[in-house]
């Protein structure tokens, strides 16, 4: 289309430097609004500190809510001068410049663009690879494997409640999940009946878990405290009752609690089935309604 | 279209006796059929399902008996509507009619219809009552979560409450802007008598109310748990609500491809000489990028929904682990459609803002081409992102750069729409009229809805969000706050057309203001939510969260009022009053505006012929574009 810059009606005044005016107005309130978000809006977004992956979620929370904000506040502010400057006078019929397009504008907007989105695509990409799925269920066999030892753990999900097997301490398994403090551990997730997701929000965690399937999911959880492990894909009736607590505690505090636990459920432990990394039970026809 | 194929309207036969009338083809015979139908195929479901199913005697449920039934209804009602009169007089050899029912009464609204300006008309009342059904549902949904605790629904109610909703909305408000909007006045823009299939354009409304009709049924069948998206292998183990909403999807997704099939046909074929491809306009392309869509995403949802009704009633095992099938399976060819069909629902939105946003800037469309390329890019972009809705489903892990990238290039077509709408606005003349003020209201809810989908896209944060309100958040943003602000402003602008009257200013303006305030006071403390933690889809969560979801709640029955401002509007001022309307009131230069109100049911006396795109506004500053933007010979 044409490339011409529109030029004022003549039955006004001159107008000011609409252009001009815009970009300072545009400038200021991004320079303002990008501290607030860095320093004030970014710490609360993201779900804490309990893991170096839920730390690194925050992290890309932040930079991600930096790259927004002056797309924000372009948008905004551009419609908010827009309604302020460029209105019709009261009961008035006048016509607006026919300018049908700019060349050059539309050509820069689809440039910064595609290497703005270019820009968070590689981002997205480098800081989930580099921090191992960044908490998320990678399949069965990761792209990026975290280096030194692991703990393995798998969640056993089923309607409606969250069970826990240590492979390498037997086979155990438990009704809470308790993970050492700065282990990294090997969630394995798996279902016995239909979908669930298990989601540990304050460990950045989230892996869907799908019958005959073994979903790893990376983490390591770096702080002291309990959390709660909710399902977060609708699975039935039940479903916002699918929660229990979990706990980060000490290497050796965990070492304890595992023995104990091995101990305590060892004849449960024996007619478990074999650990497996899945379980494919006889299909069931019908819950019970309600 | 040459004029010269157009038949002459067959005269109906006036002052036959009422008995005569009621025996006809109508709504009457139509549910007499229907329920008929019904009890045949529950009754033959019963017969062909006896002992020999073993399930069948552990429970009382029998889902042949069921999805027999609804299919026979729905057969049994085409039937009495008269969808099956046309090809069995062509088959005995009586002559071809493109016409049916078009110069009766108000009689014509209540059956098959072949003019697609009353067809337009019944999606606009059987849409608004589904959609009024749909929000009903919302409002029983937020005064659950008034509490941390179930209060008043059991569980099961409760998610059957929020499968409706989504369903709902999904389901009907796909053809919320086709079906009304595009129905009627896609062929009064390019010019055309009527649509290229006018005996399916019919079809493709009675099909979506049939398919209402049903969903709403579940509640007698125990409802179902699994929410709009479906999941197996949870959908395989519920009860028989979910029947209901197998059928429902399947007849939605029927009516969709239909719907999309007849607007590419006639968009393609039936345009008036002189509306070339750049000079159709930008709403008529904004339904062309969606009819692609319908026609191309469609099919797999019926196909997918096939399956799911075969692992429900003859034990096949495409969705269950246990008999060699997959889980994964469903969800990919369920959102394989299910992305699509979101932009389904976003591309009439950004139709109507950039048809609506020249005529009260008194500017012609900025970047007419880089908007057409936005929406068409959309529409091909879109089946190239569905995995993005399992990112940590475990399922092609691998591939996660390459959904992130698609995703997010999305967002650049999309931003052309931006781009367009801002280079429109840049120097206008703005009046605020209602369309006008839902026009921008689009501009920042979709903003919003945007920015909020590219968190979404990336896989480190995505994993927080997944399943949370968040997600939640970023979609009602996206489709009630693009399509549905959309929608209205679309009513405002073009029922004074369509009816011929006029709507109270000052309850519009109440209904603007209170609907984008509350809308937004309701949608953006639920990112807050989601960031906190809160999934979707439950009654209870934690007791912290109870302040924020109570002002949630609020806002939402303050939306739901915003409502009710809008029905006692259309009530007040299209059944009461009755204010004639001006000819046109937004002094429009598209052409269904130079045509008279109500517009003849020929469209135009003379097939008009167009020399420009209908953007003629604003004062030239060189010769570009040119020409008067009315068709030479209208029929005004």
């Amino acid at each position: 289309m044409s490339s011409s810059q529109a030029a004022r009606p003549g039955e006004v005044p001159p107008e000011p430097n609409h252009t001009f005016r815009f970009a300072v107005l545009w400038l200021v309130t991004t320079v303002i609004a990008l501290p607030l978000v860095i320093f004030l809006i970014g710490p609360l977004i993201g779900p804490g500190n309990g893991s170096a992956q839920s730390s690194g979620q925050g992290t890309d929370f932040t930079v991600l809510a930096v790259l927004a904000t002056p797309v924000l506040t372009l948008v905004v502010f551009y419609l908010l001068y827009a309604v302020v400057f460029f209105r019709q006078p009261q009961g008035g019929t006048l016509e607006g410049p026919a300018v049908r397009g700019h060349a050059r504008v539309q050509t820069t907007w689809i440039i910064i663009t595609s290497l703005m989105v270019l820009a968070v695509a590689v981002f997205g990409t480098a800081r989930l690879e580099a921090d191992n799925g960044s908490g998320s269920g990678s399949g069965p066999n990761p792209l990026t494997v975290p280096s030194g030892p692991k703990l393995p753990v798998q969640v056993i999900a089923q309607q409606w409640l969250f069970t826990y097997r240590y492979p390498t301490y037997g086979g155990v398994e438990t009704t809470e999940l308790v993970l050492p403090n700065n282990q990294m551990v090997e969630v394995h997730v798996t279902s016995l009946d239909v979908v669930h997701s298990f989601w540990a929000y304050k460990l950045g965690v989230k892996a869907d878990a799908n019958p005959g399937v073994d979903n790893v999911a990376f983490v390591k959880p770096t702080k002291l405290e309990s959390f709660t492990v909710r399902c977060a894909e609708l699975c039935g009736v039940w479903h916002g009752y699918m929660y229990n607590t979990g706990r980060v505690v000490t290497p050796a505090a965990f070492a304890t609690w595992i023995h104990e636990q091995q101990t305590r459920l060892a004849p449960a432990t024996k007619v478990l089935p074999k650990y497996s990394t899945t379980y494919l039970p006889e299909p069931k026809k019908r819950a019970e309604p309600e | 279209m040459s004029t010269s194929s157009v038949a002459a309207p067959a005269p109906q036969p006036i002052g036959r006796p009422v008995w005569r009338r009621l025996l006809g083809f109508n709504l009457l015979t139509a549910v007499l059929l229907g329920v008929g139908g019904y009890y045949l195929g529950w009754w033959i479901g019963h017969l062909i399902n006896g002992p020999s199913f073993e399930y069948e005697t552990a429970t009382d449920e029998n889902d042949v008996a069921l999805l027999l039934a609804y299919t026979f209804g729905v057969i049994g009602f085409l039937i009495g509507l008269g969808f099956a009169n046309y090809p069995i007089s062509r088959l005995l050899g009586r002559p071809a009619s493109l016409r049916e029912k078009e110069s009766e009464g108000i009689g014509r609204y209540f059956g098959l219809c072949t003019d697609h300006k009353v067809v337009g008309m019944q999606y606009m009342v059987g849409i608004g009552v589904f959609f009024f059904v749909g929000g009903l549902n919302a409002m029983l949904i937020r005064a659950e979560l008034l509490k941390p605790v179930p209060t008043f629904v059991g569980p099961n109610q409760y998610l059957s409450l929020v499968g409706m909703h989504g369903t709902m909305m999904m389901g009907m408000m796909t053809s919320g802007v086709l079906g009304p909007f595009a129905n009627y006045f896609v062929p009064l823009m390019i010019g055309a008598r009527r649509m290229a299939f006018p005996r399916i354009e019919s079809l493709t409304f009675w099909l979506l109310m049939a398919a209402g009709f049903i969903l709403v049924s579940t509640i007698f069948f125990g409802g179902f748990p699994t929410g709009w998206t479906g999941y197996e292998p949870l959908n395989d183990q519920a009860v028989m609500g979910m029947d209901s909403y197998i059928v429902f999807f399947a007849l939605v997704g029927i009516s969709m491809a239909l719907l999309g099939l007849n607007m590419m046909g006639t968009i393609i074929t039936m345009r008036a000489p002189g509306m070339t491809w750049s000079r159709l306009p930008i709403f008529v392309w904004s339904v062309f990028a969606t009819a692609i869509l319908m026609v191309l995403a469609a099919p797999m949802l019926v196909a997918t929904l096939l399956m799911a009704a075969l692992d429900r009633t003859i034990d096949t095992s495409f969705f269950v682990a246990g008999g060699g099938g997959s889980s994964y399976l469903f969800e990919n060819l369920f959102w394989f459609f299910g992305h699509p069909e979101v932009y389904i629902l976003a591309l009439p939105g950004f139709g109507i803002i950039l048809e609506l946003i020249p005529v009260f800037t008194r500017k012609p469309l900025w970047g007419y081409k880089l908007a057409v390329s936005g929406m068409l890019g959309v529409s091909l972009m879109s089946f190239f992102v569905w995995q993005h809705h399992l990112f940590v489903s475990g399922i092609n892990a691998d591939l996660r750069p390459f959904y992130m990238l698609s995703t997010e290039i999305i967002s650049v077509p999309t931003g052309f729409i931006f781009l367009c709408v801002m280079g429109t606005l840049w120097k206008a003349r703005m009046t605020f009229a209602v369309p006008m003020l839902f026009c921008l209201a689009w501009v920042f809810n979709f903003l919003i809805g945007g920015l909020s989908g590219v968190v979404l896209s990336d896989v480190p944060t995505d994993t927080g969000l997944h399943g949370s309100f968040f997600v939640m958040a970023h979609f009602h943003y996206t489709i009630m706050g693009g399509l549905i602000f959309g929608f209205f402003a679309a009513i405002y602008y073009w029922v004074p057309k369509m009816t011929g009257l006029r709507f109270n200013e000052m309850l519009a303006k109440w209904h603007f203001w209170l609907m984008f305030i509350a809308f937004n006071s309701t949608f953006l403390p639920l990112f807050v939510l989601g960031l906190k933690g809160m999934p979707r889809r439950v009654s209870t969560y934690e007791p912290a969260l109870q302040g924020l979801n109570d002002w949630v709640s609020i806002s939402a029955f303050v939306l739901g009022i915003s409502m009710l401002i809008f029905i006692f509007n259309v009530v007040y001022s299209l059944i009461f009053v009755r204010k004639p309307a001006e000819a046109n009131p937004w002094r429009s230069k598209s052409i269904e505006w130079q045509l008279p109100t109500p517009i003849p049911v020929n469209n135009f006396e003379q097939i008009p012929v167009f020399d420009s795109d209908p953007y003629d506004y604003g004062t030239p500053l060189q010769i570009d574009g040119g020409g008067s933007g009315q068709p030479a010979t209208a029929g005004a």
